[in-house]
């Protein structure tokens, strides 16, 4: 791989792109010859969510931008230190609301390898099939809102359509439609109801025509592909060097993902491509997304297939809420439960990081133990944050309205980005 | 593959380490840089000094490690050294990460900034310097991220109460 040369300048902080405004006179506007300094956000419609951005422009073209963050922040990563173990897995579900499962994963991965777990084949092929599901549920209103802010309002009904099928299905196997804590520490919290396997068969059999639909609608309109193609470039060294992930650093040409790089819960078992691209522009990231979300359905196929039958928690009595059977028969599995909701459950000192690939590109969680029940510290890294930084490298010298797509097609979260 | 080279008991020092590790990337490139090593459930974890920081992600950069995944801090208040910095650092050719740490003294919080190497750390290091209070000297743009300009006080902190000063 070529060494990496870092981007002449790193990204400016707000009040450079207003000082830096105030020195130039040069610019090339026919009206006048001075930049100016605009700002937009936090509440503007396609920033999807709070995201300020002060930018500089020269008549239409963006001389320098700077994106302004933390309005969405809640400290989740301080409230994590006052929980227990288990009762962090719903605060995960917040952080990328699109993707909460995904959340629940990561976390939960990195407090398994602190505990030594041995997570059951059946729970494993259960994440599977919900991460990827997640996907499709992130994937498809990353595509309504990113097609809504080009102007192709349509979209957005037919994607939220698909989504609320997802939705319901979430609904039946965890009793929430977003915030569904459903992945928990040594596996995952409830038996799939009957016939919500062939729910998911009846969408996933769908869902290929359905995406056809999107691309009838998208692919071959003039404005969609002049909006799109060549815009937002991004070199395959500025990306290495600015830390994105997912499907941006892959539409740049490097073939990474961790799902299949650095296989978790049991992916090496599943058969997929990797969609990679080395346009680098929105158009490649358009359609390495649109190919990811069939290659999911090829993963959850394989899920459905090949679900092993057995536990869908870990044999793990001391960290494990016991079977309510069990829990109201056995004395010992009472004094588990009562020992478990009450105190937690004390994990051995030690740190873990974890990464799964989440919708939006890799995502880490560092979790810390002191031997106590309550985590010591809990960082996560989620791709939107370093993915941002990239967007100056993206917008620079093109038009304004150019940004509003490159905002689209990096796909942020402002939940994920500020926590 | 990992597993060839990485066992899964865990291994503490560094002499332990580098005779464990001979021909790993990361452990040759700090074979006179690392103060400490450790090998735990499967993740290599280097510490070094905090003057070297700078030295060592240039060492690692060449050694393979060319993605910078984040930077954040652990407060370990009231013990000392009370900071530890936790480098997370992806080899895409290894598929494999390791993590560089240092520790920094309380009363003296500071250290080089990584970003003439790695420009991704910008937002990380002006996270760590706003919820922790750590210093990166030769950051272009050292502000507050997350919290208000004004705030008062570093909101990871293990003195800082939960549920703030009010």
């Amino acid at each position: 791989m070529a060494p990496i040369a870092a981007p002449d300048q790193i990204n400016p902080g707000i009040e450079d792109v207003v000082a830096d405004s105030e020195r130039r006179h040069h610019g090339n506007d026919p009206v006048s010859d001075q930049t100016m300094v605009i700002n937009m956000g936090p509440q503007h419609p396609s920033t999807h969510g709070v995201l300020r951005l002060v930018l500089e422009i020269d008549g239409e073209t963006v001389v320098s931008l700077a994106p302004d963050i933390g309005y969405l922040h809640t400290g989740i990563e301080k409230t994590c230190e006052a929980k227990f173990y288990q009762q962090v897995v719903p605060l995960t579900d917040r952080i990328d609301y699109l993707a909460p499962m995904i959340n629940n994963t990561a976390y939960a991965l990195a407090v398994e390898k602190l505990l030594g777990l041995e997570i059951p084949p059946k729970a494993q092929w259960l994440r599977v099939l919900f991460n990827e599901l997640m996907r499709i549920n992130s994937h498809l209103v990353w595509l309504g809102t990113h097609a809504m802010d080009i102007g192709a309002l349509t979209v957005f009904l037919y994607c939220f359509r698909e989504r609320e099928q997802l939705l319901r299905i979430f609904e039946a196997v965890s009793g929430q439609r977003m915030m569904t804590s459903y992945i928990r520490i040594g596996g995952v919290s409830l038996e799939p109801p009957i016939g919500l396997f062939d729910d998911i068969r009846a969408f996933l059999a769908d869902f290929p025509s359905k995406i056809d639909q999107y691309e009838g609608m998208l692919q071959n309109n003039p404005i969609w592909i002049q909006r799109l193609k060549g815009v937002g470039y991004i070199s395959p060294e500025d990306a290495i060097a600015l830390g994105v992930t997912g499907p941006p650093l892959r539409a740049a040409g490097i073939d990474f993902d961790v799902r299949r790089d650095m296989p978790y819960s049991s992916y090496e078992k599943f058969q997929f491509n990797v969609p990679v691209s080395t346009d680098s522009d929105v158009w490649a990231r358009y359609i390495l997304r649109m190919q990811e979300m069939r290659e999911s359905i090829k993963i959850c196929l394989q899920a459905l297939d090949g679900m092993p039958e057995g536990r869908i928690v870990a044999d793990s009595p001391k960290v494990i809420l016991p079977d309510r059977e069990q829990m109201k028969t056995q004395m010992e599995s009472l004094i588990h439960h009562f020992k478990i909701v009450t105190e937690g459950f004390a994990v051995p000192a030690g740190e873990a990081t974890s990464s799964v690939e989440a919708g939006h590109g890799m995502m880490n969680y560092y979790v810390v133990s002191d031997g106590t029940a309550k985590p010591y510290r809990v960082h996560m890294r989620n791709a939107d944050f370093a993915n941002l930084q990239a967007l100056e490298t993206m917008c620079k010298g093109r038009l304004l309205a150019d940004v509003v797509a490159v905002i689209g097609s990096i796909d942020i979260v402002l939940g994920a980005i500020d926590r | 593959m990992a597993e060839a080279i990485f066992g899964a008991e865990a291994i503490f020092g560094t002499a332990a380490v580098f005779e464990k590790f001979p021909d790993e990337p990361a452990v040759k490139a700090l074979a006179s840089l690392a103060t400490d090593a450790k090998y735990d459930r499967d993740e290599l974890t280097l510490t070094v000094a905090r003057e070297s920081v700078v030295a060592a992600c240039q060492a690692l950069r060449e050694a393979g490690y060319i993605f910078f995944e984040d930077v954040t801090a652990v407060d370990w208040y009231p013990s000392e050294p009370r900071f530890q910095l936790s480098y997370s650092l992806l080899s895409f050719k290894l598929k494999r990460r390791v993590r560089l740490v240092v520790r920094l003294a309380g009363d003296d919080a500071s250290i080089d900034s990584i970003t003439p190497i790695w420009p991704a750390a910008n937002f990380y290091e002006r996270e760590v310097f706003d919820l922790f209070g750590i210093h990166f000297g030769g950051h272009p743009n050292l502000r507050r991220i997350m919290m208000p300009e004004d705030w008062e006080g570093h909101p990871l902190r293990k003195d800082y109460p939960v549920e703030g000063y009010r």
